[in-house]
């Protein structure tokens, strides 16, 4: 190992340090915005919030290339920001524009970008799944080191294609990393209620692989688990289950009023569970980075989301004659 | 070269040449190999009705059995075409499609429309189809027009072992997802076949029969019983033309509407049921565009809307036959049934 490589927390040097904290915070400047954006009725259609769960797509994300793909969920914003999808393209893509990184066919829930490896957020709950089966086909069967990772949360993991994926990746031995984003609510129905057994990941050992629960709200924990699992797939070792503990600080969709949640519940996890702060304090107690370097960032992300939402008003709505294009390559 | 094999064979055949030409090329599905883990012999089966037999001596790392898994495979099917394969994936029987819908209905149907056309997503689902072999009401509907309703698929329903073969090379080489509808009852159809791999472009009717007296509009194995009824209407004088769409999405409307505008009455035969199914497509296709042609009523021939019965003697009263077909054809052209015929 290289003597003058910075000190690193969790093996990461200070550089993957600042981007998985670049990555987190954006998305949670991006999530915020669109919380009070939506509220001024601007914003069509059904909106998903991630902010409380950033570190898991920052943490599981920033191990892969951008031929390695993801299949996310209805609430996708971060796994295609952490991916590399275009901050403009998905704040105009959300306002419904044609700037927009589907030129406003997809909205919200269908951001995607197949040359940066995003699959897909989804409006299916637990529609992922298989669909990175088949990522891992394609890596099986042209003999290339691509992975696929798929998110679901834990509402999801009740679905039956979510367990014949479990299946069908272990048989195949398929090189794919099943993430359960567990923040504890399937819409407003508590895990306590809607799963028997609350560790998703012991469902792992059914199907003869790993399964493995962390922390979502620790950066660190998130990256090093995830590493592990990429790195076994990468390796042709088979697929993992990776479950991460985390909690969403909005509701299921923007304009839930949220009443099914204890009062203060909100508040309690903002001030003590938010990955954002947990990072900070480890990279700056012991001095790694200064506080400086991460007030930067926030002040960059800050102002590219600020540029992106006034991109977004400006920019053009589709043409009429988009309503008619792309249903299918030739017809 | 032509030569005279099945409806089966041309579809194994098909997928082999294509095997052979593009490495990208796939085939999944329950069985497809059969044998998979078991002591015996691999490749046992082939496919439930032998339909894939062979390929895994030919191309052993490019055919898998699956777990009785649907939504995961086809779902697979989806994510591999959007990745860079070109997946044929087997649904045994498209009656199996309530396991596995949206894996079609919400995914590979949407990626190109959803994702702004940056998508592209190269699948095909070959699937069994059709009544006439005692298989019950879970294993004979006709399901196409299902299908057909969904927009950014396409819907294949072959009639000829010649047919079979050339709209599944073009299906697998097509960029958008293709449903091929395999009707079981016409695996061992003999037809003639070149042997050389060819093409059927998509949206391109096939007249099966001329005729100046009435179009007869029918698909898959209806085709055949069109044909039948043709002959003994020609013996009363009653020329049908018999117009096979091959597709029923993209659908040519265009060779259906100049055979109505030529005969003037159109009766259209099928398996799937009469609500909301491609007989009823066809019969408003007609009713729009071509009412001026018309001379008589439009009649459709289809199942009841029941599901598929399972004695031997109610299944065979379900389905659409020449008989009732050359009745309906003497309603429109308003002849009289010969002797003897009701």
């Amino acid at each position: 190992m290289s003597t003058t490589t910075p000190p690193a927390v969790g093996g990461l040097t200070s550089q993957e340090l600042l981007a998985g904290y670049r990555t987190m915070r954006v998305i949670r400047e991006f999530e915020e915005r669109l919380h009070r954006e939506f509220a001024t009725g601007e914003i069509p259609g059904f909106v998903h919030l991630y902010a409380g769960e950033e570190a898991i797509a920052a943490g599981v994300i920033s191990h892969l290339n951008d031929d390695d793909y993801v299949a996310s969920t209805h609430r996708g914003h971060g796994h295609a920001l952490a991916k590399g999808c275009d901050v403009d393209g998905m704040m105009a893509e959300i306002y419904g524009r044609y700037d927009g990184i589907c030129h406003g066919k997809g909205g919200s829930m269908h951001i995607a970008d197949l040359s940066k490896g995003m699959l897909g957020a989804n409006g299916i709950v637990g529609a992922g799944p298989p669909l990175v089966c088949g990522v891992g086909l394609t890596a099986r069967i042209r003999k290339t080191a691509q992975v696929g990772v798929s998110f679901t949360g834990d509402g999801g993991s009740n679905q039956g294609m979510f367990l014949e994926s479990l299946n069908l990746a272990a048989v195949w031995n398929l090189p794919v990393v099943f993430v359960v984003e567990n923040n504890g609510y399937a819409e407003a129905t508590s895990n306590e209620f809607h799963s028997s057994g609350l560790d998703v990941a012991k469902r792992a050992d059914g199907f003869g692989i790993p399964g493995v629960v962390v922390d979502g709200h620790d950066f660190f924990a998130v990256h090093e688990a995830a590493g592990e699992a990429i790195g076994r797939a990468r390796r042709g070792d088979g697929p993992t289950l990776l479950e991460c503990k985390t909690n969403r600080y909005y509701g299921h969709f923007e304009g839930d009023q949220q009443t099914y949640r204890a009062p203060g519940e909100v508040e309690e996890l903002r001030a003590t569970r938010d990955c954002l702060d947990g990072f900070r304090a480890a990279v700056t107690e012991g001095g790694l980075i200064a506080a400086a370097e991460l007030d930067a960032i926030d002040a960059e992300a800050l102002a590219q989301i600020e540029s992106s939402v006034a991109r977004a008003k400006a920019a053009a709505v589709p043409d009429l004659s988009e309503v008619l294009t792309d249903v299918y390559v030739d017809y | 070269m032509a030569r005279k094999t099945s409806f089966q064979n041309a579809i194994n055949e098909a997928m082999l040449q294509e095997m052979e030409r593009d490495e990208r090329v796939v085939v999944f599905g329950e069985d497809v190999v059969g044998g998979s883990g078991a002591p015996g012999v691999l490749d046992a089966w082939g496919g439930v009705l032998g339909v894939t037999k062979g390929i895994h001596a030919r191309f052993p790392d490019r055919i898998l059995d699956t777990p009785i898994s649907e939504a995961a495979y086809v779902g697979a099917a989806a994510g591999a075409a959007a990745s860079g394969l070109r997946p044929v994936a087997e649904l045994m029987f498209v009656d199996f499609m309530g396991v596995c819908f949206d894996q079609i209905l919400n995914q590979a149907a949407k990626f190109r429309y959803m994702f702004g056309g940056k998508a592209v997503t190269p699948m095909v689902l070959r699937t069994m189809f059709g009544a006439g072999i005692r298989a019950a009401s879970q294993h004979s509907q006709a399901l196409y027009p299902m299908f057909t309703h969904v927009p950014g698929i396409k819907v294949v329903v072959p009639s000829s072992a010649y047919d079979a073969k050339g709209l599944l090379i073009q299906s697998i080489r097509d960029d958008d997802p293709v449903i091929f509808f395999e009707h079981k009852a016409l695996y061992t159809l003999e037809g003639d076949v070149p042997e050389e791999a060819y093409a059927i472009p998509f949206g391109e009717a096939n007249v099966v029969r001329s005729g100046g007296d009435v179009t007869i509009v029918a698909l898959g194995r209806m085709v055949g019983v069109a044909q039948e009824a043709a002959k003994v209407l020609a013996g009363e004088g009653i020329e049908a033309e018999i117009v096979d769409p091959r597709t029923t999405s993209p659908l040519d409307e265009e060779t259906i509407l100049e055979s109505i505008e030529e005969t003037g009455r159109l009766v259209v035969v099928d398996e799937a049921g009469p609500r909301c199914g491609f007989a009823a497509d066809i019969a408003a296709l007609a009713a729009e565009k071509a009412f001026g042609d018309l001379k008589a009523p439009i009649r459709t021939v289809t199942p009841p809307h029941t599901p598929v019965p399972f004695s031997p003697v109610l299944e065979d009263a379900y389905v659409p036959d020449a008989a009732k077909v050359a009745a309906a054809v003497r309603e429109v052209t308003g002849a009289a049934a010969p002797a003897g015929v009701a």
